[in-house]
C-alpha cells in the first residue's frame, strides 16, 4: 500500500536503467501529461493556500470579505488563537505515533521473523493487519464511539467499579481521540515495520548471540538497529495523517471541543465559517512543520531514497 | 535465538490478541448491521436482516454509494494511465530534473491529505469553479497519481529490459514491442495499482469534504449521518465492500501461492 | 602482537548426538572427540549434517539427544551466548550498521572486557586489515570481510574457533591464499578449529584430523595422509580423490592377504589394507597408482595385472594425461600418468594392459551400490 512511498531502496536498485538513444522525445511524452497535471492540481494550489493565507479579510459589511495582501499578521493571529488546536495535533500525533509503534513492533516481527517459515499463514496475517484498510475509515471511528459510547457496558463497568466517575465518559476525553488515532493508522506503521523485519536476516542475530549478547542485547545492538528504515517510514507514513486528521478528534466522532486539533479548525473555518485565511495560514503551519520533519528525520536517518 | 521457554508463546499470543483488537470494529459494524436500529445505531435493539435486504430504503445511502463507485472508477483510470506514462519513463529513459520529478511525486505522498484538500478547495475558489462531481475527481486523481507511480514503477524496474530488446531485435516495432511484451508484463504492477487507486478513492474523506460541494460520496454520508444517528445500512454497504475487498485478496494470495507452488514443482 | 591471542584451546566432545528436524533426522548418532589445539575438519557433501553438527557446537541448535562438552564441560543446555566458542559464519554475518572495528570489538563489548577498541585494532591488525577499520563490512572486498569475520572471532580468544564453510563465497585463487593464512594463524595461535567444509582439498589441505560424514554420521576420520591412502568405504574412496574399485568373490585367502576374482583376473589386496577377507568384497586403487602397459609384462606376485583392454578416452589435463581404459568384463579404469617428457601411449584405441603394486590396493567394508565396476571420479 502507501508504505512503498516511504519505502527504502530495494526493488528499484538492482536493475539497470538501459536508456535508449534519442528518446528524451518519447520521455518528454510520457512524463508532462501527468506531472502537468502535479502542478496544476497540486503546486498550484499549494501556492494558492499560501496566498489565500496572506489575504486581509474585511468584516465591514457584515460578511467576510477578502482581497489579497500580504498579512504576516494571520499567522500571529492564528498561533495565539488557536495555540491550543496546534499544540494538541503535534502532540496527539506524537503519542499516537509512538502507541503505535510499540503496539506494531512486536508484532511486525512475529509476521515478519517468527512466521517466515509458514507463507500462506504470512499472507493471512498481513490481510488481516490490512484488513481495517477495507472498511470505511469513517465505519471503523464510529464503531469505536459505539463501543465506548457513554451506553456501553464498557463505560458502565468501568464506572462501577470507580475507574470513572459516574458523570465521567471516554467518548469526547483526549484518551479517546489518541486511541482512535493509533487504532487508524496501525497498519500504516505495521505494514514497513514487516517489510524491514522480514528481510532481516537471522544470521546476524545467531552471529550476535554468537558474542556473547544475550537476547536483550542481540534485540537493542542488532534487530533494532537494522530496522531503523521500517521504523523511519512507519512513524513518517503515521505521523503525517494522524497531524492533519479532524475525524477522530470530531464531536460528531471520538471527540469533543475540548480535544479539537488543527484539522478541526481549519475545517470549520473553510468550510463553515468561510475565514479563508485562518484555515489557510493553519494549513501552511501543518504543511511546513511536516516539510521540516521530513527533511529532519530523513536527513539523519539516511533514508534518502524515499521514491 | 533461543528464547525463554515462556517466551516462545508470548509472541503468538500478542499477535492474536493484536488481531482482535484490529477486528473489534470491524466485527462491530457487522454486528450492527443486524440492529433493528429505528432512530440511532448505537446501542443494540434488535436483531433484523431488513438493512440488508432493503439497503436503499435509508435515504441516500445508496446514492451515495454509487456516487463513490463512479468516483473512484473514474480517478482511477485517469490516475493509472498518467501514472503509469510516469513510471515507465522513469524507470526506462534517463533525463534532466530527474530528482527535482522524484520529488515532486513524493511530495503530495507526504502532504497531509487535510492541506491536500485546503488547498486544492482555496485554489477552486479562486478560480471561481463550482465545486461537485467534477472537482472531487480531479482531487482523486491527484492524490491517487503518486500511489500509482510508485506500484508501477517497483514492476518496470523489476523488467528485464532484455526482453523489451528481444523483442526489437526480432522486429518489432515500437508500438508493437510496448502492446505486446512490456504491457502484459506490467499487467499484474498496473492492476494493483489501480486497486489502490480504487481504494483510495472510495475511502477518502478528508479531501472529498473540501471539495465536494453539495455532492454526496459515502463517506461523506457516514460522516453527516454520525451527526444525527448512523442507518444500519452504512453498514451493510461498508461490511460488503470489506467482504469484496477480502475476497479479492484473497483470490490473489491463493493465486500467487499456487503460482509459487507449480514453480517450485518445476524446479 | 599475536601472543594476545594465544588461548588454551579446549577439547570437544560430542556424546551420542541426535539432531531430528520436522520431518527428518539430520544426525542419528555422532560421537566425536576433538583434541585441544587441533585442527580439526568435518567434511562432507551438503545435508550431510556437517553444518548442523556445528550450529550444535555452537549452541544455535539444539540437540534431541547426546551431551556437548567443551573443556570437559557440560555445555549442552546453555545458550549460544554463554558457550565460549566462536564462529566464523559462511556468510560472515558482518554487522552491517557497525563499522569494521566495531563489528570486532562487539563480542568484546557484551563481556564487558577492559579496553575492547585497543584489543579489536590489535586483531584487526593480525589478519592484517588495520587500515580499514573505519570502513563498514559493505565496503570491504569478499576476502577482506572473510578476514574481519576471523578477527571478529579470535578477538574472543575462544576455547573453540568453528568455522562454517568461510571460504565458500571465495574465488578459486583468494581460496588458495585464505587457506594458507587461516593454517598459520592457527598455528600461531594454537586454538582447537572445527572447521566445516565440503571441499576435500580444503580439509586435506589444512586440518590435522579429517572426519569424512555421510548421511549424519561420521564415515571414516583419520590424518589426511591416512584418509587418502586407505579408505575404509565406497564413499570415502569416491569422496576424497578418485577410486577405480573393483567388486568380486574371495578366491584365495594366504596369511598376509586376500584376492578376489574378477573375470579371469586376480587382485590381490594385503589384509592389513582390507576391512573385510571373505565374501563379496570391494577392493580399489588410486589411478594415480596404476600404470598401463603396450605389451603383456611380466610382474612378480607383489604386483596386481589386469587386461588386455582398449584406451577409449584420453584427457590432457597440464599435470598429467588422463586415460580411460576399457578392459572387457570387468569396466571402465581410470589411469592417471604424469607428464615427465613423453608419455607412454597417445593414441585411443591402443591395445594395453593395466598394473598397480598389491599394497597399494585397498579393501572396502562395503560394495558400491551398482555392481558393476566403474571408475569413480568424484571431485
Amino acid at each position: 500500500m502507501a508504505i512503498a512511498a516511504f519505502g527504502h531502496a530495494g526493488s528499484s536498485k538492482g536493475t539497470k536503467n538501459r536508456a535508449s538513444k534519442g528518446s528524451a522525445k518519447v520521455a518528454l511524452l510520457l512524463l508532462a501529461p501527468g506531472l502537468l497535471y502535479l502542478a496544476i492540481f497540486f503546486i498550484a494550489p499549494l501556492l494558492s493556500l499560501v496566498a489565500t493565507s496572506l489575504q486581509t479579510m474585511d468584516v465591514s459589511t457584515g460578511f467576510p470579505i477578502y482581497s489579497y495582501g500580504f498579512e504576516v499578521s494571520n499567522y500571529v493571529s492564528v498561533v495565539t488563537q488557536y495555540g491550543p488546536q496546534i499544540f494538541r495535533s503535534f502532540f496527539y500525533a506524537l503519542v499516537a505515533t509512538l502507541a503505535a509503534l510499540v503496539i506494531s513492533y512486536p508484532l511486525a516481527y512475529f509476521i515478519g521473523v517468527k512466521a517466515r517459515r509458514w507463507p500462506l499463514l504470512q499472507g493471512l496475517m498481513l490481510t488481516l493487519v490490512i484488513a481495517p484498510f477495507f472498511i470505511s475509515f469513517l465505519l471503523r471511528t464510529f464503531a469505536w464511539k459505539q463501543i465506548f459510547s457513554s451506553e456501553s457496558w464498557i463505560v458502565t463497568t468501568l464506572q462501577s467499579i470507580g475507574i470513572l466517575n459516574p458523570d465521567q465518559y471516554l467518548v469526547g476525553t483526549p484518551f479517546m481521540v489518541i486511541f482512535g488515532l493509533t487504532y487508524n493508522f496501525i497498519p500504516f506503521m505495521t505494514l514497513p515495520l514487516y517489510t524491514t523485519l522480514e528481510r532481516l536476516d537471522i544470521r546476524y542475530l545467531e552471529a550476535g548471540a554468537d558474542l556473547y549478547a544475550n537476547p536483550r542485547r542481540t534485540f537493542t545492538k542488532i534487530t533494532l538497529p537494522l530496522s531503523m528504515p521500517g521504523i523511519v517510514s512507519g512513524t513518517l507514513l503515521t505521523f503525517i495523517p494522524i497531524a492533519g486528521d479532524y475525524v477522530n478528534a470530531s464531536g460528531l466522532f471520538l471527540g469533543s471541543t475540548e480535544t479539537s486539533m488543527l484539522g478541526n479548525v481549519v475545517e470549520s473555518k473553510f468550510l463553515k465559517s468561510y475565514e479563508f485565511p485562518t484555515a489557510a495560514a493553519l494549513s501552511v503551519i501543518l504543511m511546513g512543520a511536516i516539510l521540516l520533519l521530513v527533511t529532519l528525520y530523513v536527513r539523519k536517518s539516511g533514508t534518502d531514497d524515499l521514491l | 535465538m533461543k528464547k525463554l521457554a515462556f517466551g516462545k508463546y508470548l509472541l503468538p499470543i500478542y499477535a492474536v490478541l493484536a488481531f482482535i483488537y484490529l477486528l473489534i470494529p470491524i466485527v462491530y459494524t457487522f454486528i450492527f448491521s443486524f440492529n433493528d436500529y429505528r432512530r440511532s445505531n448505537i446501542s443494540w435493539r434488535g436483531f433484523t436482516f431488513d438493512n440488508w435486504l432493503s439497503v436503499c430504503e435509508a435515504q441516500g445511502v445508496c446514492a451515495a454509494f454509487g456516487t463513490s463507485v463512479s468516483i473512484g472508477l473514474i480517478s482511477t483510470f485517469i490516475a493509472t494511465v498518467l501514472g503509469t506514462m510516469i513510471a515507465i519513463a522513469l524507470v526506462r529513459y534517463r533525463f534532466r530534473f530527474r530528482s527535482a520529478i522524484s520529488l515532486l511525486l513524493f511530495l503530495p505522498m507526504a502532504t497531509p491529505e487535510l492541506v491536500l484538500g485546503a488547498g486544492l478547495a482555496a485554489q477552486f475558489f479562486n478560480v471561481g469553479a463550482e465545486m461537485g462531481f467534477g472537482t472531487i475527481v480531479i482531487a482523486h486523481v491527484m492524490f491517487c497519481l503518486s500511489f500509482v507511480v510508485v506500484t508501477v514503477k517497483a514492476r518496470v524496474a523489476s523488467l528485464d529490459p532484455a526482453l523489451e530488446e528481444a523483442g526489437r531485435d526480432l522486429y518489432g516495432s515500437p508500438s508493437q514491442v510496448f502492446w505486446k511484451i512490456t504491457f502484459p508484463l506490467l499487467l499484474p504492477g498496473i492492476m494493483a495499482a489501480a486497486l489502490l487507486s480504487f481504494a483510495l478513492s472510495f475511502d477518502d474523506f478528508i479531501i472529498t469534504y473540501f471539495n465536494s460541494g453539495p455532492t454526496e460520496t459515502f463517506p461523506k454520508f457516514v460522516y453527516t449521518a454520525a451527526a444525527k444517528g448512523l442507518p444500519g445500512e452504512a453498514n451493510v454497504i461498508g461490511m460488503s465492500v470489506f467482504f469484496l475487498a477480502i475476497a479479492i485478496v484473497l483470490f490473489i494470495q491463493v493465486r500467487s501461492s499456487r503460482k509459487a507452488k507449480r514453480l517450485a514443482l518445476v524446479k | 602482537m599475536a601472543i594476545d591471542f594465544v588461548a588454551r584451546g579446549a577439547d570437544l566432545e560430542l556424546v551420542g548426538i541426535r539432531k531430528e528436524f520436522p520431518g527428518f533426522t539430520a544426525i542419528e548418532n555422532l560421537d566425536l572427540h576433538i583434541p585441544a589445539g587441533e585442527f580439526f575438519a568435518l567434511l562432507g557433501p551438503s545435508g550431510c549434517g556437517k553444518t548442523t553438527t556445528l550450529r550444535l557446537v555452537a549452541g544455535l541448535e539444539q540437540p534431541t539427544k547426546g551431551k556437548i562438552l567443551i573443556g570437559g564441560k557440560d555445555v549442552t543446555d546453555t545458550k549460544a551466548y554463554q558457550r565460549p566458542v566462536n564462529t566464523v559464519f559462511q556468510s560472515y554475518a558482518l554487522f552491517p550498521h557497525m563499522t569494521v572495528l566495531e563489528n570486532v570489538a562487539f563480542g568484546l563489548r557484551q563481556r564487558k572486557i577492559d579496553d575492547p577498541l585497543a584489543k579489536a585494532q590489535a586483531a584487526l591488525d593480525l589478519v592484517e586489515l588495520g587500515h580499514l577499520a573505519t570502513r563498514r563490512p559493505a565496503q570491504l572486498s569478499g576476502g577482506q570481510q572473510q578476514r574481519v569475520a576471523l578477527a571478529r572471532a579470535l578477538v574472543n580468544r575462544p576455547s573453540l574457533l568453528l568455522l562454517d564453510e568461510p571460504l565458500g563465497a571465495l574465488d578459486l585463487k583468494l581460496r588458495r591464499q585464505m587457506q594458507i593464512e587461516l593454517k598459520a594463524i592457527q598455528i600461531e595461535v594454537g586454538l582447537t578449529f572445527l572447521h566445516v567444509t565440503h571441499d576435500q582439498e580444503e580439509a586435506m589441505d589444512m586440518a590435522d584430523t579429517v572426519a569424512v560424514m555421510n548421511l549424519g554420521r561420521i564415515e571414516q576420520m583419520g590424518s589426511p595422509e591416512a584418509l587418502y591412502d586407505r579408505p575404509k568405504t565406497v564413499f570415502v574412496s569416491k569422496f576424497l580423490g578418485q577410486s577405480n574399485l573393483f567388486v568380486g568373490n574371495v578366491s584365495s585367502d594366504n596369511s598376509n592377504s586376500v584376492s578376489i576374482d574378477i573375470a579371469g583376473n586376480k587382485i590381490t589386496v594385503p589384509k592389513n589394507r582390507a576391512e573385510k577377507h571373505s565374501g563379496t568384497i570391494a577392493v580399489g586403487v588410486r589411478p594415480e597408482k596404476a600404470f598401463f602397459h603396450e605389451e603383456q609384462p611380466k610382474l612378480g606376485a607383489d604386483h596386481n595385472l589386469i587386461g588386455p583392454g582398449e584406451i577409449i578416452d584420453i584427457r590432457f589435463t597440464g599435470v598429467s594425461n588422463q586415460y580411460l581404459i576399457e578392459i572387457p568384463n570387468i569396466g571402465k579404469i581410470t589411469v592417471f600418468a604424469q607428464n615427465i617428457g613423453k608419455s607412454p601411449v597417445t593414441e585411443l584405441g591402443a591395445k594395453v594392459w593395466v598394473s598397480w603394486k598389491v599394497e597399494h590396493s585397498f579393501g572396502l567394508s562395503d560394495v558400491p551400490i551398482s555392481t558393476a565396476t566403474e571408475s569413480i571420479a568424484v571431485q
